[in-house]
């Protein structure tokens, strides 16, 4: 854990800069962290990676955060024929907006009305990470990961998310090839919102699914 | 079913308790074994699939499964499935963890 | 590889155990659904996390559960669903069905 710890998890819009050197972590080296830098010196060593190919790939995965995914939400919200699309096929719905959603597949699930989908991986911890971010930690916990599928609404009443019993709560399980973000309702109260302020309402837990996207004001 | 025959990271439907909703920020280890791994999976070298990545920590067994943080258990299946690959030997990776640690020792001990 | 399955048909996983790396998770394993969407075709991650090259790829289909069906004593609502992403060789017709 770095000195800078929070109680949240990566990417609600903030960054940090975090240290290289482990003599300023908070916590002493451990073997795994000698091991990680021994690995990646040696496969720089035998030219199976460059320095530049690692930290360009580091600095990728840092780049992305909550704020894509936000911005395909918002852009759905107002314009219908661009939501069929997102649902269709997310990664060629992000590169019309020049966003790079990566090469594995995403797919879009739209809460309604009637249904309410959260995402969830049982086998490890399948994420849209090229949208919003690296997963927090409790995405990948043992709780989570076993307690989603099996009650569903009792997870989500932990992270204060009641879905009304006429609503039909719909897990997805993301074992396999694809990686699965929510398109939350758009708030009552919104409607003369323009896109910019309208991604400020969407929240990468609203796009995992355990949380609505915010009230306009909230 | 027998008990061996349900794997321990296959955990939906199973008692566990409330949901711990802190996290921490990844430092910049955790991101770089997750940078390696990205960069061999990638179509240039295509050395290892993340169904190799995940077929080696679930081979960890279910006691490392359990203790070890989620990327020191991606830092042990990489590095299990190089050695087992021939992209590197252990006696580099060895030698090379040695002058990592002394190096970080050394830079420790400058700055006290 | 041609589709075994359509979209509205009604599927069985196959209640199997066999050691080694697979996507199927097992609180479905033995239980019926339905097919809500055929995703395309997919190299085999039996194969691939063994590190060969998975080929033939594989059909994979969204299969929707009733939670109903999946837990005795589901605490949720009866309209409650869970959807998982299966390969073909994992499901077979429910009883009674033909394909």
């Amino acid at each position: 854990m770095s000195t800078e710890t929070h109680g949240h998890g990566h990417g609600d819009g903030h960054r940090h800069e975090h240290p290289s050197q482990p003599d300023l972590e908070d916590q002493p080296v451990g073997y795994y962290q000698v091991m990680t830098e021994a690995l990646g010196e040696v496969l720089i060593d035998k030219g199976v990676i460059t320095a530049d190919e690692l930290r360009q790939q580091v600095e990728w995965q840092d780049s992305r955060a909550p704020v894509f995914g936000a911005k395909l939400i918002a852009r759905a919200w107002v314009d219908p024929d661009f939501k069929e699309r997102l649902l269709e096929d997310v990664n060629g719905a992000a590169a019309e907006l020049d966003i790079d959603a990566g090469d594995i597949p995403i797919r879009a699930v739209e809460n309604t009305g009637q249904v309410h989908n959260v995402i969830v991986c049982t086998l490890c911890s399948c994420y849209p990470r090229s949208l919003i971010g690296l997963p927090p930690d409790w995405y990948k916990s043992r709780a989570y990961r076993s307690r989603t599928v099996r009650e569903p609404r009792a997870v989500l009443a932990e992270f204060g998310t009641e879905i009304g019993d006429d609503m039909e709560v719909r897990v997805h399980d993301s074992t396999a090839d694809l990686r699965y973000l929510v398109m939350p309702m758009r708030p009552a109260g919104s409607e003369d919102m323009g896109e910019d302020e309208l991604a400020d309402l969407v929240g990468r837990d609203s796009m995992i699914g355990v949380a609505l996207a915010r009230s306009p004001g909230e | 079913m027998s008990d061996f025959a349900r794997r321990h990271h296959d955990m939906g439907g199973r008692e566990a308790g409330p949901v711990e909703q802190g996290g921490h920020d990844y430092s910049m280890w955790e991101k770089r074994i997750d940078a390696i791994r990205r960069l061999l999976s990638d179509d240039k070298r295509r050395m290892m699939t993340v169904d190799e990545l995940r077929r080696g920590i679930e081979e960890l067994g279910a006691k490392a499964y359990d203790e070890m943080s989620y990327y020191e258990r991606w830092a042990a299946s990489t590095t299990n499935l190089l050695i087992e690959k021939g992209v590197i030997t252990i006696d580099e990776l060895g030698r090379k963890m040695e002058e990592v640690e002394a190096r970080w020792t050394a830079e420790q001990e400058t700055k006290e | 590889m041609t589709a075994r399955f359509a979209k509205g048909d009604r599927v069985r996983v196959r209640d199997a155990h066999p050691p080694g790396h697979v996507r199927t998770p097992s609180f479905i394993r033995g239980h019926n659904g339905v097919i809500t969407r055929v995703i395309g075709e997919f190299a085999n991650p039996e194969e691939l996390a063994y590190g060969r090259d998975g080929r033939p790829e594989i059909p994979l289909y969204w299969v929707e559960f009733r939670q109903t069906e999946l837990w005795s004593g589901y605490a949720g609502q009866a309209q409650d669903t869970a959807v998982v992403d299966i390969f073909e060789h994992w499901l077979e017709p429910a009883e009674g069905d033909t394909p």
